[in-house]
């Protein structure tokens, strides 16, 4: 469980695209020969593509921190909450069109059901 | 018999009544321990969870500056994502993994780790390039702030499941260890007591059966004397040998 984060440095996105363009320019993107570090959604974009993409991420070795915009963690949720491995960790963000809802995040919703609210 | 509850299956014997005292000695030492690291680890995990709440909420916040500084930038160059999407090659902006360790469980910790230089120098470059760069700060800055949200999380996510193992340990140890052990031991001790009592009764047995023999030897040996019209008169050494040992000096005895 702890021991496989040694390698693991790179951040990874699945957003829409002026988020994955603000991280991007931060200087997150990291593209080798066949995979790339980020996901495009948009309105058009399948939900199986972004499970795919989650799966993805989530399995690959090198990649310390998957962070995913709130709007679409949604469209995939029940693959969220089953989420629990501690790495990659996963982050829900929030995006330009939609603001931060802490009642919808899976960690959140766990703090709260830990403080017995 | 004390066969209420789950017991061990072994022979009892003192032996094993030792064995199995020191079996729950160690068993309550452990638990204790466990108790403890448990405490330590809820400690921990209360302020990792007052934490996280705190920076979700900061997290909220920042990336909406983020996103007003990504319009500012879309106003001032127009649509540059696509380049910016086609120009990423290498990440600089990494992380780093360290550990920390909290009575016993390893909790990594990331920490930003950034590479100079980068895929966008041309980006903005016509216009707007002020406001790319200072897009690029703030998402930096942002990320900065997600990163520490992460390390916060998987703590938490880690410190959720080990205290949920200790737990279980803890309980598996008070609820089924520990009893199991006390039940073994009282079942020792009564098969013991069960053992003395037979033995106590063997004994008197055998007593009862030795006294009844003696007794008709000696009325064997009176009817033999009887018959062959005698006084049985050999009362007399067996009274010597039941003398008071203390009354008489024996010289052996060096003090």
């Amino acid at each position: 469980m702890t021991t496989s984060f040694k390698n693991r440095n790179l951040l990874a996105v699945i957003g829409d695209e002026d988020s994955i363009t603000g991280l991007l320019l931060a200087g997150i993107g990291h593209i080798n020969e066949h995979q790339k570090n980020f996901l495009v959604v948009d309105s058009k974009t399948q939900v199986s593509t972004i499970e795919a993409a989650f799966q993805e991420f989530t399995e690959r070795k090198d990649i310390a921190i998957l962070l995913i915009n709130q709007h679409i963690a949604e469209k995939i949720r029940p693959t969220v909450d089953k989420y629990s491995q501690a790495f990659p960790s996963l982050l829900e963000i929030p995006s330009k069109d939609h603001p931060y809802d802490p009642s919808k995040d899976s960690i959140l919703k766990r703090v709260q059901k830990l403080f017995g609210e | 018999m004390s066969g209420t509850g789950a017991r061990e299956n072994i022979f009892a014997t003192r032996m094993a009544l030792t064995n199995t005292k020191l079996r729950l000695k160690g068993a309550q030492t452990g638990h204790s321990l466990l108790a403890k690291k448990r405490d330590a680890l809820t400690t921990r995990f209360r302020a990792i969870l007052r934490k996280v709440d705190e920076a979700k909420r900061k997290m909220g916040r920042v990336m909406q500056l983020a996103s007003f500084s990504m319009a500012e930038v879309t106003y001032a160059t127009g649509d540059i994502s696509y380049l910016v999407q086609e120009q990423a090659k290498q990440a600089t902006f990494r992380v780093k993994t360290k550990q920390e360790n909290v009575s016993g469980v390893v909790l990594p910790t990331f920490e930003v780790d950034r590479v100079p230089g980068s895929d966008f120098n041309l980006t903005g470059l016509g216009r707007g390039g002020q406001q790319v760069l200072k897009a690029k700060e703030v998402y930096a800055k942002a990320i900065e702030t997600l990163v520490e949200l992460a390390s916060l999380q998987t703590a938490f996510t880690i410190l959720d499941e080990v205290i949920r193992a200790t737990n279980r340990r803890v309980n598996a140890i008070e609820h089924v260890v520990m009893p199991r052990l006390e039940n073994t031991i009282k079942y020792i001790i009564s098969e013991l007591d069960e053992m003395d009592r037979e033995e106590f009764f063997r004994l008197k047995k055998v007593q009862g059966k030795k006294k009844r023999d003696n007794a008709a030897a000696e009325a064997q040996r009176l009817a033999d004397a009887a018959e062959r019209g005698e006084e049985p008169q050999e009362d007399e050494p067996e009274a010597e040998a039941t003398e008071d040992l203390l009354s008489s000096k024996d010289n052996d005895v060096i003090f």
